[in-house]
C-alpha cells in the first residue's frame, strides 16, 4: 500500500508543470459560453493539443501521450492548479471519446478523433428531453429508417444540450424502434449541429449565459456511417458514456484539491473564525476526494471496474464542489454577491447535483446496487 | 503508486474478521459494561495471541488500522486503543496484558483502569506510572473510565508521546469506521425485512437515501484513514478522526432511526454501537479539536 509516484510519473508531473506554467494564459479567459470565450478557449485546445497535452491519456497517434491513469490524474492536478481554463472540450474528450474508441469503427475514430483533441471541432451532449430526464430511457425523439439514402431520419427536441448554443456537433440517443419499450430500440447518433432540419435555440441559464439549449430536429437525415454503435444498441453504448461523466473521467480531483488551496489562501487573507470549520471541512472533503480517486485509480489499473461506486463518487464530487465554493462566498461576506471567479464556480457548481443523473437517482442506484435494498415499485407506464 | 491492501493485509484483516465473528464480542461488551471483565479478558488474551497489542511496534500504521476497524465493527470491550496504539508507541515496547493511559486534556480519564495491569497519565513532564481514582460513568456502558494520579516514575517523554497521541487519534478513526460500517450493515439488514404498508421499508427512497448517504460518507473516510496509516501526520489523522467522527454518527443516527423504537432500547445490539460511536466521537480529541489542528497545519503550510 503506497501513495508514491513512480519515476517516470514524477517525470510526466514535472514536465506537465513546466509547460503549464509556461503557458497558461495570465488573465481568465472570457466565459467559454460567451462567443468570444468559446473561440479563446478553442485556441487555447488547440495549443495544449499542439504540445500534446489535450488528451493525455489517448494513443501517440491520436495526438496524445498514452499517459496512464496516474498520469492522467496527476496531469490534471498540475492542470487545476495552475489555474488552466477550463475545457471547452470536454463533452467530447471525456464523454463521446471514451465511446468511440469503444464502440467506434476505425473510419469513425479516424474522422471524429482529431478534430477533438485540437478544439477545432466542438461538440454537445444531448440527451434529455421534456419528458425524459432522470427517466433518460422513456425518450420519444425518433429515427426512422431510409434505406434509399442509407442512412436514418431524426425527429424530435432535445434539451438541457450542454454547449450546444456554439457547439459543431452532438451526439445522443433516438428511437429507432418504435415498438421497442425503454431501454430497447436505441440508437446512439452524431450528427453535425448545423444539418438541415436542426434547430438549435439556446437557453440562458441562472448566470444569463447560453451553457445550453433546446435542439429540435425536424426530418435530420443522418448517414450510417454516423451511427456508433450497433442501431438499437444505443442504451448499452451510452451507459458507457454515464459510467464515465458519473466516475472518475468528468471529474477529476485536481478541480477540488486545486479549489481547496484558493480556499485556504481566501481564509489566510481575511480569516474569520465563525467560518473556519466549514473550510476545515471543505478541505477535507476534497483530501478525501483525491485519496478516493487514488483507490479508484488502483482498482482500475488492476482491470477492475467502478460499476455502481461511480455514484458515490458523483454524489460526493458534486456536493464537494458546492461547498467549496458556498464557504469562499461565505468568506467574502458582504462582496459575496459580487461578480468574481468564486461566484461564477458556485453558479457551476449548483449545477453538479443536477446533471449527469441528479444525486436522487445517484442515492437510488447506491442504495439498490451496493447495498442491494429492494427496487422501487415502478410507476404507471405510459 | 497502489492504494489498497496488499494480500497479507487482507489475509490478516480476514483472519481477524473469523475470530471476532466466532466469539461473540457483544455478551463480552455487555458482562464489562456490569464491571464483569472475565469473557473480555478472555477475547482480549485471544487478540493479543493473534498479535495485535504488536502492531505498532513491530507491523505499520495500516495494520493498526486494520485490526481497530475490526474492533469497532465487533464492538469489542477494551482499553485498546491505550495497549495497542499509545503506549506502545510511547514505551517503545509491547504491553504484556492491559495497559491504559490518561492524557489530559483531550483524554482526561483512563479507560477501564480497573482492569489494568499498567496504568499510565502524561503531565507536562512525560508520561508517568499513575494510580486509580474515581469511576466515571460513560453514554458508552462498556467504557469505565477512571481518575488517574500520576504519582509514579517517569517513563517517556518528548516526540514519542506525541507519535503515540497521533497513532492513538488514527486508531479511534479506524475504530469508528468500523463501528460505521456495521450499523449500516444491520440497519440495511433490517430494513429488507421489516414490512410496513405491504412492502419492506428499505423499498422506500426516504429510507433509501438516508443508507445511501451512509455509504457514501464511510466510502469517503475510509481513504483518510488509510491515507493516514501510510504517513501518520498530525494534520492526516486528525482528518481522518473527523471524518470517521462525522460519518459514524451519521451512521449511528440513520441506524437508529430507521429501527425505529426497536433501535432504541438497550436490550437490542444495536444500542451496543450507537452508544459507542457517540463516545468515540469525543474520544482522543473531539471533532472540534481535530478541525483546529488541521486548520492550524494548513495555514503553517
Amino acid at each position: 500500500m503506497d501513495l508514491e509516484l513512480s519515476e517516470t510519473e514524477l517525470a510526466f508531473q514535472a514536465e506537465a508543470r513546466a509547460w503549464l506554467a509556461a503557458n497558461v494564459p495570465p488573465e481568465p479567459l472570457p466565459s467559454l459560453d460567451t462567443a468570444e470565450g468559446f473561440e479563446l478557449h478553442r485556441e487555447w485546445e488547440s495549443r495544449l493539443a499542439a504540445d500534446r497535452w489535450s488528451v493525455v491519456s489517448w494513443p501517440a497517434e491520436a495526438h496524445g501521450r498514452a499517459a496512464s491513469l496516474v498520469e492522467w490524474v496527476v496531469f490534471e492536478e498540475e492542470y487545476y492548479r495552475a489555474g488552466a481554463p477550463l475545457r471547452v472540450s470536454q463533452n467530447g474528450i471525456f464523454l463521446l471519446a471514451p465511446i468511440i474508441f469503444e464502440h467506434g469503427t476505425e473510419e469513425q475514430q479516424a474522422r471524429f478523433l482529431p478534430s477533438m483533441a485540437t478544439g477545432e471541432r466542438v461538440w454537445a451532449q444531448c440527451w434529455s428531453e421534456p419528458e425524459a430526464g432522470s427517466d433518460l430511457a422513456s425518450l420519444r425523439s425518433t429515427a426512422r429508417r431510409d434505406d434509399d439514402r442509407g442512412g436514418w431520419v431524426l425527429n424530435g427536441q432535445k434539451i438541457w444540450c450542454s454547449r450546444a448554443a456554439l457547439a459543431h456537433w452532438g451526439f445522443g440517443l433516438f428511437r429507432s424502434d418504435p415498438e421497442a419499450q425503454k431501454h430497447a430500440g436505441l440508437t446512439y447518433f452524431l450528427f453535425p449541429l448545423d444539418a438541415d432540419g436542426v434547430t438549435v435555440r439556446p437557453i440562458a441559464q441562472l448566470d444569463g449565459e447560453a451553457g445550453f439549449a433546446e435542439v429540435f430536429f425536424d426530418d435530420v437525415f443522418v448517414p450510417d456511417a454516423d451511427v456508433l454503435g450497433a442501431p438499437g444498441d444505443g442504451w448499452r453504448v451510452a451507459m458507457s458514456t454515464a459510467g464515465n461523466e458519473r466516475g472518475l473521467s468528468l471529474r477529476s480531483p485536481g478541480r477540488f484539491t486545486a479549489a481547496a488551496d484558493r480556499l485556504l489562501a481566501s481564509y489566510a487573507e481575511r480569516p474569520d473564525q465563525r467560518v473556519a470549520d466549514r473550510v476545515v471541512d471543505a478541505w477535507l472533503r476534497a483530501e478525501a476526494y483525491r485519496l478516493y480517486t487514488w483507490g479508484t485509480v488502483t482498482k482500475l489499473k488492476d482491470g477492475g471496474d467502478i460499476g455502481a461506486a461511480g455514484s458515490v463518487n458523483k454524489v460526493w464530487w458534486s456536493e464537494l464542489d458546492i461547498a467549496l465554493h458556498e464557504t469562499a462566498l461565505d468568506l467574502l461576506g458582504p462582496d459575496a454577491e459580487l461578480e468574481s471567479a468564486w461566484l461564477d464556480g458556485y453558479t457551476f457548481s449548483l449545477s453538479g447535483p443536477i446533471y449527469a443523473g441528479t444525486n436522487e437517482i445517484q442515492r437510488n442506484i447506491i442504495a439498490e446496487r451496493i447495498l442491494g435494498l429492494p427496487r422501487e415499485p415502478k410507476g404507471l407506464q405510459k | 503508486m497502489k492504494f489498497e491492501l496488499t494480500g497479507d493485509q487482507q489475509d490478516f484483516a480476514s483472519s481477524l474478521e473469523s475470530l471476532l465473528v466466532a466469539s461473540d464480542p457483544v455478551s463480552a461488551a455487555r458482562s464489562w459494561a456490569e464491571g464483569d471483565h472475565a469473557a473480555g479478558l478472555k477475547l482480549w488474551q485471544r487478540l493479543a495471541e493473534q498479535g495485535l497489542l504488536m502492531l505498532a511496534t513491530e507491523a505499520s500504521a495500516v495494520e493498526v488500522a486494520l485490526a481497530f476497524e475490526a474492533l469497532g465493527r465487533h464492538g469489542v470491550p477494551g482499553p485498546w486503543v491505550e495497549s495497542a496504539a499509545y503506549l506502545p508507541t510511547a514505551l517503545g515496547r509491547e504491553i504484556d496484558g492491559v495497559g491504559t493511559v490518561a492524557v489530559p486534556p483531550l483524554v482526561p480519564y483512563a479507560l477501564d483502569a480497573d482492569a489494568a495491569d499498567e496504568v499510565y497519565a502524561t503531565t507536562t513532564d512525560g508520561l508517568l506510572a499513575g494510580s486509580i481514582g474515581a469511576l466515571h460513568i460513560s453514554v458508552d456502558r462498556t467504557r469505565r473510565l477512571f481518575d488517574v494520579s500520576p504519582d509514579g516514575d517517569r517513563v517517556a517523554s518528548g516526540e514519542s508521546l506525541d507519535a503515540a497521541f497521533d497513532l492513538a487519534v488514527l486508531a479511534c478513526a479506524a475504530q469508528l469506521l468500523g463501528a460505521g460500517e456495521r450499523v449500516l450493515a444491520d440497519s440495511v439488514t433490517y430494513v429488507k425485512q421489516r414490512k410496513q404498508f405491504g412492502r419492506e421499508i428499505g423499498s422506500y427512497q426516504a429510507i433509501k437515501h438516508k443508507l445511501a448517504d451512509v455509504r457514501i460518507a464511510l466510502d469517503f473516510a475510509r481513504p483518510l484513514v488509510f491515507g493516514a496509516a501510510i504517513e501518520p501526520t498530525p494534520r492526516a489523522v486528525s482528518a481522518a478522526k473527523v471524518a470517521c467522527s462525522e460519518a459514524a454518527y451519521l451512521a449511528s443516527r440513520t441506524g437508529l432511526q430507521v429501527h425505529g423504537a426497536i433501535g432504541y432500547t438497550q436490550e437490542f445490539d444495536l444500542s451496543v454501537w450507537i452508544t459507542k460511536i457517540r463516545a468515540l466521537v469525543s474520544a482522543w480529541g473531539s471533532p472540534a479539536e481535530h478541525r483546529a489542528r488541521i486548520l492550524d497545519s494548513l495555514l503553517e503550510a
